[in-house]
C-alpha cells in the first residue's frame, strides 16, 4: 500500500524567476539561478513511500536532503517558497496546503521528524520522559499512569536506562538525547517517521548501536521511514529503496542493493568509490 | 500541618516581582495617594475627573472589557495608566474598579483576605473620594469586590462583580518566557507544554503540586492564569453567577470569566484537582474548619516565644462566625446548599468538593 506520494517537490530561498528550474540541477551543476541568486534547494522531486518501508535519501551537503525531507514531514520554513503536492493515505487532497489544526494533527499522531539538530527537536530543560511524554500529552492522553507507561515501554525499545528517565533531557549524552528523539517520535504510533541525519554529532561506537536499534524498532513497529544522510552507510545500512540527490535534484533511485552494486549516474558511482 | 511546600510562587510573595515595574508610567509609592487626594479642591473634583480617570480612559477599559467577557480567558490588551499607587499593588484592578463604579454602588476590596491592609485601605480611600462610593466590608452588602489573593468565602451573586488584582497574566510563562510564542500557542489551543509540567509535577511529587496561579481552563478554549488565588478558590469560579474580572497595571491586559463559564482546572483523568487541606485544624477565632486557613504567629504567654495557630483568612466572614459560628457561606442566599469552594457545610456532600477531572 502506498502510504506517501509526492510530485514535483520545490523548495527555494529567493524571489525566483522564469529561468531558476532551466538554470539549476545537475545538468547546470549548481543550486543557484544565475539570474536572480535564488537556491533552488530541491526541485522536480517525485518519490512514493510504501507502508513499513524505509526510503534512503542521500548526497553532499547542501545538495537539497533536508529540504525535501521537511516538506515530507509537513514542516514549515518560513523563509522558504514551496511548492508541489504531497498525498497521504487516508487524507484528502494535498497536504501541503492544509490548515494549522490538521497539519498539527498530523504531525502529532502520523508523520513524525526527528530533526537533524537536537535543538530543534527537545526541551532540554524538561526531563528525558517529559520530552516523550510531551508527545502523547498534545495527542490528547490525560491518563498519567498510562502516559508514564507508554513512555517507559519507549525507554526501554529504544534502549536507554530508565533509571534516568525523569533527568532533565541536559544531563544526557548525545546518543541518549538522539534516542529520546527517536522514542518521541514513535510515541504516537505514528505511520512514518522522518529521520534527518541520525548520526550528526555522535561517536563512531555509538552511531553503530543508534542505527542497530532504530532498525529493530523500525521492524517491531513496521513503521515506514525516510532516513536521510550523507554517509552512503547509513542508507545502505537502513534503506531498502535509495535516492541520490544533487544540487537539489533526484539524479537517481531504485533499490539500495541496486543502487550500491550498479550505479547508473556517474555522481553515485564518485560517491560509492570515494566511501569505499 | 498543610502542603503549603510549592513548587511555584506562593500566595504571599509576588511583591517583590511587582515592585521591579520595568515598563510603562511611574511608580508611586502608596503614601502618595494623600498626596494625590490632598491637591484635589476642597469643593469637589476640579482637576480630576469623576472616578480619577478621564471618560475617555474608562470607556476604553470598559471596551476591553467588554471584549474580554465575550472571548472568556482570552487576554485583551488595554492602555494601562499611571495611578498614584505602586505598580504590583493593584493598579490594574483599581483602573478596572473605577472604569466600573458608579455613585450608587458600594465597593469592597480585599487585600489577600483582609479588608484592613494598608494596601486595601489606600485603594478604598481613593474609591471613596474620587468616585463617591460608599464602601463595605461586607462581602454580601458590596456591589463590586476588587480583590488580591482571594476569592470570598460568602458566594457572590448575579448582581455582584469580582475584580481580581493580576501580577502576572499568561500562565503559559511558566513553561516558556516567550510571550510571542505563547501567543501563537493560545491562538492554537496548544498546551502540551503546560500538560508536561503538570506531568513532571507529579513525577516529582507524586500529585499536581502548584500552590497558586493554577492552569485553569476557561469554557473549554483558553488557558487561564487565574491570578495568585490559592487552589481553594479556583472551584468558584466555575459556573458562578457573578462576573470576575481579571486586570494586570503592569502587563496591561485584562481578561475575564463571565458568569456561568465552565473553568476547569488542569488535572489528569487518574491524579486529580486537589485544594489545600488544613487536616485537624479550624480557626482559633471562630471555629471554622470550611473555610481557607492560614498560619498566623503570636506571641505565646510561655516565654519561649511564639506559637503557631490557624485562622480565617476571610477576615470580614471571620467576624460574622465569630458571632454566629453555624452561619452557612450561603446564608443570604434563598437557596440551599449551593456549591462555593470545599466543604460547603450545608452543601450537597458529593458536590461540595470539586475536582478537576468533572
Ligand atoms: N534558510 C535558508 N536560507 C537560504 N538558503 C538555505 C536555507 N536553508 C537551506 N538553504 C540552502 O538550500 C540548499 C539545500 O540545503 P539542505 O536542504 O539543508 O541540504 P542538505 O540537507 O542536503 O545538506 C543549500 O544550498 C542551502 O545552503
Ligand atoms: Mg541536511
Ligand atoms: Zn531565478
Amino acid at each position: 500500500m502506498t502510504l506517501l506520494e509526492a510530485e514535483n517537490l520545490q523548495t527555494r530561498y529567493g524571489p525566483g524567476c522564469s529561468q531558476c528550474i532551466a538554470s539549476t540541477g545537475d545538468g547546470a551543476g549548481t543550486n543557484q539561478c544565475p539570474h536572480c541568486d535564488t537556491v533552488v534547494a530541491c526541485a522536480e522531486a517525485d518519490l512514493g513511500v510504501e507502508a513499513g518501508e524505509v526510503l534512503g535519501i542521500v548526497g553532499e551537503s547542501g545538495s537539497g536532503k533536508s529540504s525535501l525531507a521537511e516538506l515530507l514531514a509537513l514542516e514549515r520554513d518560513e523563509d522558504a517558497t514551496t511548492a508541489g503536492e504531497v498525498r497521504y493515505a487516508g487524507h484528502d487532497g494535498n497536504l501541503l496546503d492544509v490548515d494549522y489544526e490538521t497539519r498539527h494533527a498530523l504531525r502529532t499522531g502520523e508523520i513524525a521528524l526527528v530533526h537533524q539538530h537536537i535543538r530543534d527537536g527537545l526541551n532540554l530543560e524538561f526531563t528525558g520522559g517529559g520530552n516523550v511524554a510531551e508527545k502523547l500529552l498534545s495527542a490528547g492522553n490525560r491518563s498519567y499512569e498510562d502516559v508514564r507507561d507508554r513512555v517507559r515501554t519507549l525507554f526501554e525499545a529504544t534502549e536507554i536506562p530508565l533509571a534516568r528517565m525523569d533527568d532533565p533531557a541536559s544531563t544526557y549524552s548525545g546518543g541518549m538525547q538522539r534516542r529520546v528523539q527517536i522514542a518521541r517520535a514513535l510515541a504516537t504510533d505514528p505511520d512514518l517517521i522522518v529521520l534527518d541525519e541520525p548520526t550528526t554529532g555522535l561517536d563512531v561506537s555509538v552511531q553503530a548501536r543508534v542505527l542497530d536499534m532504530f532498525r529493530r524498532v523500525q521492524r517491531e513497529e513496521g513503521v515506514a521511514a525516510i532516513v536521510v544522510s550523507h554517509d552512503l552507510s547509513v542508507v545502505r545500512l537502513l534503506a531498502d529503496r535509495t535516492l541520490v540527490m544533487r544540487h537539489g535534484r533526484i539524479v537517481e533511485s531504485g533499490l539500495t542493493d541496486r543502487v550500491m552494486e550498479d550505479p547508473h549516474h556517474e555522481y553515485t558511482q564518485t560517491l560509492i568509490n570515494s566511501v569505499i | 500541618m498543610t502542603d503549603h511546600t510549592t513548587t511555584d510562587d506562593a500566595p504571599s510573595d509576588d511583591r517583590s516581582f511587582d515592585d521591579s515595574a520595568p515598563d510603562g508610567g511611574m511608580p508611586v509609592s502608596t503614601a502618595s495617594v494623600d498626596a494625590a487626594l490632598e491637591s484635589l479642591d476642597d469643593d469637589g473634583l476640579t482637576g480630576y475627573n469623576y472616578a480619577y480617570l478621564d471618560e475617555h480612559t474608562k470607556r476604553e477599559v470598559r471596551r476591553s472589557m467588554l471584549k474580554a467577557v465575550a472571548i472568556p480567558g482570552h487576554q485583551v490588551p488595554y492602555a494601562s495608566r499611571p495611578m498614584p499607587l505602586a505598580r504590583g499593588w493593584g493598579t490594574g484592578g483599581i483602573q478596572a474598579s473605577l472604569s466600573l463604579l458608579g455613585p450608587e454602588d458600594r465597593f469592597k476590596v480585599i487585600d489577600q483576605g483582609a479588608d484592613e491592609s494598608v494596601n486595601a485601605a489606600n485603594i478604598r480611600r481613593l474609591a471613596e473620594t474620587t468616585a463617591e462610593v460608599e464602601t463595605t466590608t461586607d462581602t454580601t452588602d458590596a456591589d463590586l469586590i476588587q480583590s488580591r489573593h482571594r476569592i470570598p468565602e460568602e458566594v457572590l451573586t448575579a448582581g455582584q462583580r469580582l475584580v481580581l488584582q493580576v501580577p502576572i497574566t499568561d500562565a503559559l510563562r511558566k513553561v516558556d518566557p516567550s510571550d510571542a510564542a505563547n501567543r501563537r500557542r493560545h491562538a492554537h489551543k496548544n498546551y502540551g507544554k503546560m500538560w508536561v509540567h503538570l506531568y513532571e509535577n507529579v513525577v516529582e511529587y507524586g500529585e499536581i503540586n502548584i500552590a497558586s496561579r493554577y492552569p485553569t481552563m476557561v469554557a473549554g478554549r483558553y488557558l487561564m492564569d487565574p491570578s495568585p488565588i490559592p487552589r481553594w478558590d479556583v472551584p468558584k469560579l466555575d459556573d458562578a453567577d457573578h462576573l470576575t474580572v481579571l486586570a494586570a497595571g503592569r502587563e496591561a491586559r485584562i481578561y475575564a470569566v463571565p458568569p456561568h463559564t465552565a473553568v476547569e482546572p488542569l488535572a489528569f483523568e487518574d491524579r486529580d484537582f486537589t485544594v489545600e487541606r488544613f487536616p485537624e485544624q479550624a480557626c482559633h477565632a471562630c471555629g471554622s474548619t470550611d473555610t481557607y486557613l492560614v498560619e498566623v504567629s503570636e506571641e505565646s504567654a510561655d516565654e519561649d516565644g511564639f506559637e503557631t495557630r490557624y485562622a480565617c483568612n476571610d477576615s470580614s466572614f471571620c467576624r460574622k462566625r465569630r458571632e454566629n459560628p453555624e452561619l452557612p457561606k450561603d446564608h443570604h442566599l434563598d437557596r440551599e446548599g449551593v456549591d462555593w469552594g470545599p466543604e460547603t457545610p450545608d452543601g450537597d456532600a458529593s458536590t461540595a468538593q470539586r475536582g478537576g477531572s468533572e
